[in-house]
């Protein structure tokens, strides 16, 4: 593999770590399986790219793209703990509803922003090979989103988002507003997630309605992965795993792109990917295995 | 702690297999062309074999002095960035590219460095891949499949003698076909025909929009417009109860009771790729290539429904067509 291949695997890797990321509040912090993701991630995409051709400052449409992508899950949520909409089913209204939105946003099914300034381009001063330069600028906004993250989730809401997740009773009981944190965790989820496709269209060269299509079930493997390699049960080690995992999966796909020399072939992709997977977390709990007869079943 | 440490390991060895399964590399005579597509589909797939059948043609044979690797992203974005940015570090020849936003990655990561030439993108202008059809300049060129709009016009017109105004039935919110019905009015103009639009934004408002053109225009014409095209049966009608002749942009359209229309195959576009690659592959630029649109087209026409509209169509006109359904 290239130089260019291997750094546009952890370039992914941390792009879609940000989606782990927000899946891992919506999914494990409270509990809410939501398929929001797969229209916010355009809807950032979307609004980050439309903003730009219009000339709009490439940060502050970046921004205004998580605002976006927090209304989204806000609606989610709002759908859920006001009109008493099963969770998952008011995740999937949004993200059919979020298909026509990103077409109004965009006004086509596609938008361009090749030899557009973006916020990738503001680093060309720095003369850094092309295919460095964008990494830096996905590793400076991961490692920066999950140690907010990491403070957030140790704060006294991020506490009391916690608490929602793990035990609602209990935690209404303790005189917390549980809706309020539904709100307020799926607004954090998805923006995280808008903010990972407005990075990715301005990386990629533009936006496209079809590019949410899987993302969630990408972003939970991310965040399924990352729990197999490592012990997620503090925090800041659980959002780590979050953006390993997401690298891990993204490693395996570019092996995956490498493997014909073994007589598999393009339409295989996603077969050998998931193979990859299923060994990758299969390893750690094999070697414990294997520890624990070598310790006499003592530990 | 154990287990983190073994995680890390994990990490590393994941990253050395990925560093040493690197292919081996082409002989030194063999030119390399890297292949990728966003997502497997019949047209998409037809593309890519005319390319590689166009490319056999000019003495470029896969396995003997071309070496070919096909990667589809099957239907995934983040994968068909990462496609791109592996074939650019492969470093081969030529990147072929079919589809818009395999197109977009593909020139996204090449930063100019590796000729792109896309295929099957309807608006590369609107895409962004290139500033100017005719002399692109940068390291990328190729083919689109838009409607050949002037031979629709060269179609109709000997057909309808004395052509002034054309009735186009479209959806405005189609993006495809609105780019096309603007294309359409230049194109026109330039003949001197005035194009009337009848919108119809869903299809139980194609027979509307149809009869609101009767007695503006002398023809009607439907781009290969999703939401018409699913109705062209009341468009069909209309056209028969009022005499007026309907034209179409699809040849699938022909048996269903438009007289006529010039369609093309992806097979074609591919060829057309082929070419292109061909060029570039014996040293040609692609920054000096002209970005083309279909030339082989396939007319196909319907006397039988002519008639019903009141039309004799051309004998020259039905011994050209390549499908005359009866």
């Amino acid at each position: 593999m290239s130089s260019i291949a291997f750094f546009g695997a952890i370039e992914s890797g941390l792009m879609f770590g940000l989606v782990a990321l927000g899946v891992y509040i919506s999914f494990r912090v409270l509990e809410f399986p939501d398929l929001t993701v797969d229209g916010s991630l355009p809807l950032g995409a979307a609004v980050a790219s439309t903003l730009i051709v219009h000339g709009w400052n490439p940060y502050l449409a970046t921004l205004i793209a998580m605002f976006a992508g927090a209304a989204a899950g806000f609606v989610t949520a709002w759908l859920n703990v006001r009109l008493k909409i099963l969770n998952l089913l008011a995740s999937i209204l949004t993200m059919i509803a979020l298909y026509s939105v990103n077409l109004r946003v965009m006004g086509r099914p596609n938008q361009a922003l090749l030899n557009t300034d973006t916020i990738f381009t503001s680093l060309d001063g720095l003369q850094l090979p092309y295919y460095f330069s964008s990494l830096l600028v996905y590793a400076l906004v991961a490692i920066g989103v999950m140690l907010l993250l990491n403070w957030f989730l140790g704060s006294q809401v991020g506490l009391a988002m916690r608490a929602t997740g793990a035990n609602a009773r209990m935690a209404r009981a303790q005189g917390i507003n549980t809706d309020r944190m539904i709100l307020l965790g799926m607004a954090i989820s998805n923006s995280l997630v808008a903010l990972a496709g407005a990075l990715f269209a301005q990386s990629q060269g533009g936006a496209d309605v079809s590019m949410g299509l899987g993302v969630i079930v990408v972003g939970l493997a991310a965040v399924i992965l990352g729990e197999a390699i490592m012990p997620t049960r503090i925090i800041w080690m659980a959002t780590i795993a979050c953006l390993l995992g997401s690298i891990l999966y993204r490693l395996v796909v570019a092996v995956a792109l490498n493997a014909s020399f073994i007589g598999l072939q393009a339409q295989d992709l996603k077969l050998i990917t998931a193979v990859l997977v299923a060994v990758a977390m299969t390893l750690p709990t094999m070697r414990s295995k294997f520890a624990l007869r070598k310790m006499g079943g003592k530990a | 702690m154990h287990l983190s440490r073994f995680s890390s390991a994990l990490l590393a060895a994941a990253a050395v297999v990925a560093l040493m399964s690197s292919q081996p590399a082409a002989a030194a005579d063999q030119k390399v062309l890297k292949i990728t597509a966003i997502v497997e589909h019949p047209a998409l797939d037809a593309c890519r074999k005319g390319t590689l059948d166009e490319l056999a043609d000019e003495g470029f044979v896969e396995g003997k002095n071309l070496s070919v690797e096909f990667q589809s992203a099957q239907g995934d974005v983040g994968t068909a960035g990462q496609i791109a940015k592996k074939f650019v570090g492969d470093n081969p020849d030529v990147i072929v590219a079919i589809a818009t936003p395999s197109a977009q990655a593909a020139v996204a990561a090449a930063h100019g460095t590796i000729p792109i030439v896309f295929s099957a993108v309807s608006d590369p202008m609107g895409a962004k891949l290139v500033s100017d059809m005719n002399k692109p300049g940068a390291n990328v060129t190729g083919v689109t499949d838009r409607l050949p709009l002037e031979k629709h016009i060269a179609m109709m017109k000997p057909v309808v003698p004395g052509l002034k105004t054309l009735g186009v039935l479209y959806n405005p919110g189609e993006a495809n076909s609105v780019s096309e019905v603007n294309r359409l009015k230049l194109l026109a103009k330039d003949q001197g025909i005035t194009v009337i639009e009848g919108p119809a934004p869903d299809s139980n408002s194609v027979l509307g929009a149809a009869r609101s053109l009767v007695g503006k225009v002398q023809a009607i014409y439907t781009p290969t417009d999703n939401t018409v095209v699913s109705a062209l049966e009341a468009v069909v009608k209309v056209g028969i109860d009022a005499k007026l002749p309907v034209f179409a942009g699809d040849t699938g359209s022909v048996p269903r009771g438009a007289i006529a229309a010039v369609g093309f195959n992806y097979y074609d576009v591919g060829r057309q790729t082929g070419k292109i690659v061909g060029a570039i592959l014996k040293g040609q630029k692609a920054g000096d290539i002209a970005v083309q649109g279909v030339d082989k087209t396939e007319l196909s026409v319907n006397p039988g429904s002519a008639a019903k509209m009141g039309i004799t169509l051309p004998e020259a006109l039905v011994q050209s067509a390549k499908e005359v359904v009866k």
